[in-house]
């Protein structure tokens, strides 16, 4: 059984260092195995928040060789092992302990997205919508939250823009929201002035991360600039709304 | 367990151990190439039409068009044809002038191209999860110059009309002094116009306009007929980058065939004549 080092990164914002750790790897391992044998025989007070262990829960999110992955689905024996693995928390976030993160900006941010609004809210008859309503938003269903696009969205990663954009998680929400059939909320001048639609410069980053292979920036972000533009940036359809 | 020197994440502008500066460099490379290879060829005002040769200070029939060698083969550089004699302190002024801000307006706010040159050009960022040039100060499409980019859907409307035209060019680059034929410039042509379309049709905005604004599909016959169309643009908005750059490479391409054929490096092998 041949054994692979993890570099882990340890400590919070105030002061952080990297440790070095000889794990036996198993086939199929995946580095959130490896942090679990780390924590079970070498180092139990590492913290790392994981769930499902089925790239389901998007709780494991984390940076391995400097990529926001899963560490659920980041296979060992994809890895260049000739040199160590460094897993780190995810950079856009203040880490808690280790590789735990304080996402709870996420949170706060969606609070603030109308949520669906209904033509007729009293009525007590049944939804109904036909499956080609639902295909293109079905996509953005698929979000697990793990909020790896915001982590490589360089908006908020580099230039720690959260005051100014709300980041690619919450554009497919708005998205969901906007192209829902039944819903009748105009939030295209929130877009443009609150959630920032305008800073993000379609770098595809958050769609190269997403593990449900969501495509956030052709699917979402883009449509929803269009629909931006078509209210405050197009004067031949402004010339036609006002007839 | 072993512990390393302390060094904070926060302090390296990567931990990504793969190239990721391959596909920046590269990007870089080509683009730069086209551009240079364009403005070339923009300036150069000359080769351009295989039926005409510049003598003597004016346009004159091409002796291989009079001898039925050559048709009407048109650079799509110097498409739609304007032949001016427009000078500046005595130098000519190119008609592809005139052209160029129209293709050029396209895929400059193309939301492909943005990716790539922003990501090239502007390290912003260079590759994901990589520190580039993004600062605090940072605002993106919000301000001036880069707020012109919502404009995109207008230089749509242009490169639209350019499919026609290119397409037009195809049909001319078969008629010779003596009938009609089928060379290989115009087959050169034809791919041409065909990538272009596969890219000008995959547009975002075009998805948008032809029926991505659409919330419900199912409420109305024009509706269901907007969806078929926004699913057939988005077979080909799947494929944008792919269109994209072959269709660069094709538009420069058949520049090129035209110039050779036009400056007599070889002649165009005519397969079929009606």
């Amino acid at each position: 059984m041949s054994t692979v080092t993890l570099r882990v990164f340890r400590g919070d914002s105030t002061s952080s260092e990297f440790r070095d750790y000889k794990v036996e790897t198993a086939p199929g391992m995946v580095v959130l195995d490896a942090i679990h044998s780390i924590q079970k025989n070498q180092d139990p007070s590492l913290a790392c928040r994981w769930n499902c262990k089925a790239a389901k829960c998007g709780s494991c999110s984390g940076e391995v060789n400097g990529k926001p992955k899963l560490l659920c689905k980041a296979r060992i024996d994809e890895l260049p092992q000739d040199q160590p693995i460094v897993v780190t928390p995810i950079k856009t976030f203040p880490v808690i302990k280790d590789l735990v993160t304080d996402v709870s900006w996420n949170y706060e941010v969606a609070k603030q997205i109308e949520p669906l609004r209904l033509a007729d809210e009293g009525s007590t008859e049944p939804l109904r919508m036909q499956q080609i309503d639902v295909d293109r938003i079905q996509e953005f269903r698929k979000c697990i939250e793990c909020f790896l696009c915001q982590d490589v969205c360089h908006v908020l990663r580099d230039g720690q823009r959260k005051d100014i954009f709300f980041g690619p998680r919450h554009m497919v929400r708005f998205a969901s929201l906007e192209m829902h059939p039944l819903d009748t909320a105009d939030r295209r001048p929130f877009l443009k002035e609150h959630a920032g639609i305008g800073t993000c410069n379609i770098t595809k980053c958050c769609t190269e991360v997403c593990p449900e292979h969501i495509h956030i920036t052709d699917n979402a972000i883009i449509p929803l600039k269009e629909r931006v533009a078509d209210l405050f940036f197009d004067p031949i359809a402004k010339l036609f709304r006002r007839r | 367990m072993a512990t390393t020197a302390p060094k904070s994440a926060e302090s390296v502008r990567t931990l990504r151990t793969d190239a990721w500066w391959v596909q920046p460099l590269l990007t870089v490379l080509v683009l730069t190439g086209f551009i240079a290879y364009a403005t070339y060829r923009t300036f150069e005002n000359n080769f351009f039409l295989a039926e005409l040769t510049w003598v003597n200070g004016a346009w004159q029939k091409s002796q291989m068009y009079l001898d039925g060698k050559v048709g009407h083969l048109l650079s799509p550089f110097y498409s739609p044809l304007f032949l001016v004699d427009w000078r500046v302190m005595g130098y000519y002024i190119s008609p592809a002038i005139l052209i160029l801000p129209f293709p050029l307006s396209f895929r400059l706010t193309c939301y492909y191209y943005r990716k790539a040159y922003y990501r090239s050009f502007f390290g912003s960022p260079p590759a994901c999860a990589v520190k580039g040039t993004t600062k605090k100060s940072y605002r993106g499409e919000q301000v001036f110059p880069f707020v012109i980019q919502n404009l995109h859907r207008y230089a749509f409307y242009a490169a639209f009309a350019f499919i026609f035209i290119l397409s037009y060019d195809v049909i001319l680059s078969m008629k010779y002094i003596d009938g009609w034929g089928i060379s290989l410039g115009t087959l050169v042509l034809l791919l041409n116009v065909v990538l272009l379309a596969g890219y000008t049709f995959g547009c975002h905005s075009f998805r948008h306009l032809i029926g991505g604004k659409v919330n419900c599909y199912s409420c109305s016959l024009a509706n269901k007929t907007k969806y078929g169309l926004w699913r057939k643009a988005t077979f080909l908005n799947d494929r944008h980058a792919l269109f994209a750059w072959t269709s660069l490479f094709g538009v420069a391409f058949a520049d090129l065939y035209v110039r050779m054929v036009c400056s007599g490096v070889f002649a165009d092998p005519v397969f079929v004549k009606f």
